[in-house]
């Protein structure tokens, strides 16, 4: 019988993420390069969107279902994936790089015996044996990683795969698992919402506003730009550490590292920190009045004149565009 | 209550990386090693935990690594912690490694809370404190941002994508403390005096199997320098223009 991988699915509030869906193409994308089988694992209560992993290359999905499974306890959670990785002896298990694959993996890495490699953005497999690339010092370097051990617990960093459901879905198998007594020992009692509406960390647009915004009180005209673009506010650590902005939204070294498609740095200078977060989102722009701002050395389109006023011209730009 | 404050000894943020000779780590010269960042908030919340509980409670600091990790723990000792042991092994751990050292150390003082920071800045893994706890079979709370220790019961905020997790568990716990859990405070002079009387024993950390290992690092591809498209707001529908023709981003 071949090996397998078991690609863990994260859902929340009853339904799989965007992330879940990028685990899926990446767990099926290793099966074919080393020849093992891949099924998928699910905990939660109700998951309504559950047959789409289909048309993302797996059709066959277990699903631990309990009324005290729906929100995140980190203890009943490690349990139910343990069982089933346990029961049909996965060699690989590969998760997301989100709030809850980071709490998860570890733990499933020592209960299983693994090796544990996280926020991988490259996973190379051709030469038969599993290469993990993962950036290191916030992205100023990478590391090419091998495992040494049979099992291995892996994490993908959201975002880099991209998830591409295929039309020809063929019927996706869900196998029920309906435990009666979850250990809640850890567990989610209750979530805080914050502010904004979208998380750098899984953005696909961040506008990011720096010490060159002069005050908490002019970052309404990022918001502005945000929400005309359904993009995350980022923050540079000096308005954080200033207490102008919340730290969920700090990017860079001792905040969070971001690749999106679009990254907008507004009065942003480009301490060495901040570009190590960003660099490698695929368009950059910069907007600036220092013409010798580090921030010009990675960005692709650069304007050197007063952000507020390009802030608000632009703003206005885009939201026409987008109606136009 | 024995608390336990874990510590790594990291390259200052402001290090630009270079490749060292054997390909496979950074080059260490000129660079400037600190403790690492979230620790300090590790140390501070356990300082503070220990005015909690009063009485004979003590703090001590863990860490893994050269005979330059003294430093890092020194720090701790500064900020007010009672005692440090340092775990030596001059080779690269992975992740599992450190914490089976840590873990085994830990078990043996019997400490029932540990503190460690979310994650070093070095190799970003951000599971240290999850694998001590999996492995002494402690709770863990991730990511935390605020934390209340009530007599057994544990209440902490963890920061995921959106918001914050509002998590209860029981003791003995593993915290892995975020920025924005407390302010840390700054070592007073006073307290660097006392640092330098304080004992860090010396112990060889134990032998893990390594499990995963680093075969090469390299340095991302450097970005070419874009267009300055313009000094004003005039250059805005060229700048969208590009954005929807060339970079096709809406």
């Amino acid at each position: 019988m071949a090996d397998k991988i078991l690609a863990v699915l994260e859902q929340r509030d009853g339904l799989l993420k965007r992330s879940a869906f990028e685990t899926i193409g990446m767990a099926k994308k290793i099966a074919d390069d080393l020849n093992l089988e891949a099924e998928a694992v699910v905990v939660g209560s109700e998951v309504s969107n559950i047959e789409e992993i289909g048309k993302y290359g797996i059709n066959k999905v277990t699903h631990y279902k309990n009324a005290n499974l729906t929100n995140y306890s980190s203890s009943a959670y490690k349990n139910a994936i343990i069982d089933y990785a346990t029961e049909i002896d996965a060699d690989y298990l590969l998760l997301s790089n989100t709030a809850m694959g980071k709490d998860l993996a570890p733990r499933l890495a020592i209960k299983l015996g693994a090796a544990c490699v996280m926020d991988c953005v490259n996973i190379d497999a051709s030469s038969g044996e599993i290469v993990c690339t993962r950036p290191v010092y916030a992205g100023k370097a990478l590391v090419d990683v091998k495992c040494n051990s049979d099992k291995k617990v892996i994490t993908i960093r959201p975002n880099v795969f991209k998830a591409k459901a295929s039309d020809n879905s063929s019927p996706v198998n869900i196998q029920l698992k309906e435990g009666d007594s979850p250990d809640l020992k850890t567990r989610v009692v209750d979530f805080k919402k914050s502010e904004g509406k979208l998380d750098v960390a899984e953005a696909d647009i961040i506008v990011s506003g720096g010490r060159g915004m002069k005050g908490p009180e002019n970052f309404h005209l990022i918001e502005k730009l945000a929400e005309s673009l359904d993009a995350a506010v980022g923050a540079s650590r000096a308005v954080v550490d200033a207490g102008w902005r919340p730290h969920s939204e700090q990017v860079g070294q001792t905040g969070k590292t971001v690749s999106p498609t679009l990254y907008i740095a507004c009065g942003i200078s480009g301490a060495i920190q901040h570009l190590a977060g960003m660099s490698s989102s695929k368009y950059i722009v910069a907007i600036n009045k220092d013409k010798d701002a580090p921030i010009f050395n990675v960005a692709d389109y650069g304007i050197t004149g007063d952000v507020f006023e390009v802030l608000s011209v632009l703003t206005e730009e885009i939201n026409n565009v987008r109606k136009g | 209550m024995k608390i336990a404050v874990c510590v790594s000894h990291v390259p200052d943020t402001a290090t630009k990386v270079k490749v060292g000779e054997d390909g496979k780590r950074i080059n260490p010269d000129g660079v400037t090693y600190i403790i690492n960042p979230y620790d300090e908030f590790a140390v501070e919340e356990a300082l503070k935990t220990k005015e909690l509980f009063g009485g004979d409670s003590t703090v001590k600091v863990y860490s893994v690594g050269s005979d330059k990790s003294k430093e890092s723990i020194r720090k701790a000792l500064a900020m007010g912690a009672d005692e440090g042991v340092l775990l030596k092994d001059e080779n690269q751990r992975d992740s599992i490694g450190i914490a089976t050292a840590l873990a085994d150390e830990i078990k043996n003082d019997g400490c029932e809370i540990i503190f460690c920071g979310k994650q070093s800045v070095d190799y970003d893994n951000s599971i240290t404190g999850q694998l001590v706890a999996e492995i002494l079979d402690y709770s863990c709370i991730s990511v935390v941002v605020r934390l209340k220790i009530d007599g057994t019961k544990v209440t902490a905020e963890r920061e995921i994508e959106g918001g914050k997790e509002i998590v209860e568990t029981e003791l003995p716990v593993v915290i892995a403390a975020q920025k924005g859990l407390n302010e840390p405070r700054y070592a007073s002079l006073k307290g660097i005096m006392a640092s330098k009387k304080k004992t860090i024993e010396e112990k060889p950390a134990i032998e893990s199997n390594i499990q995963t290992e680093v075969v090469k690092m390299h340095l991302p591809p450097p970005k070419q320098p874009g267009r300055i498209i313009g000094t004003d707001s005039s250059a805005v529908p060229e700048l969208v223009k590009l954005l929807r023709e060339e970079a096709k981003v809406f």
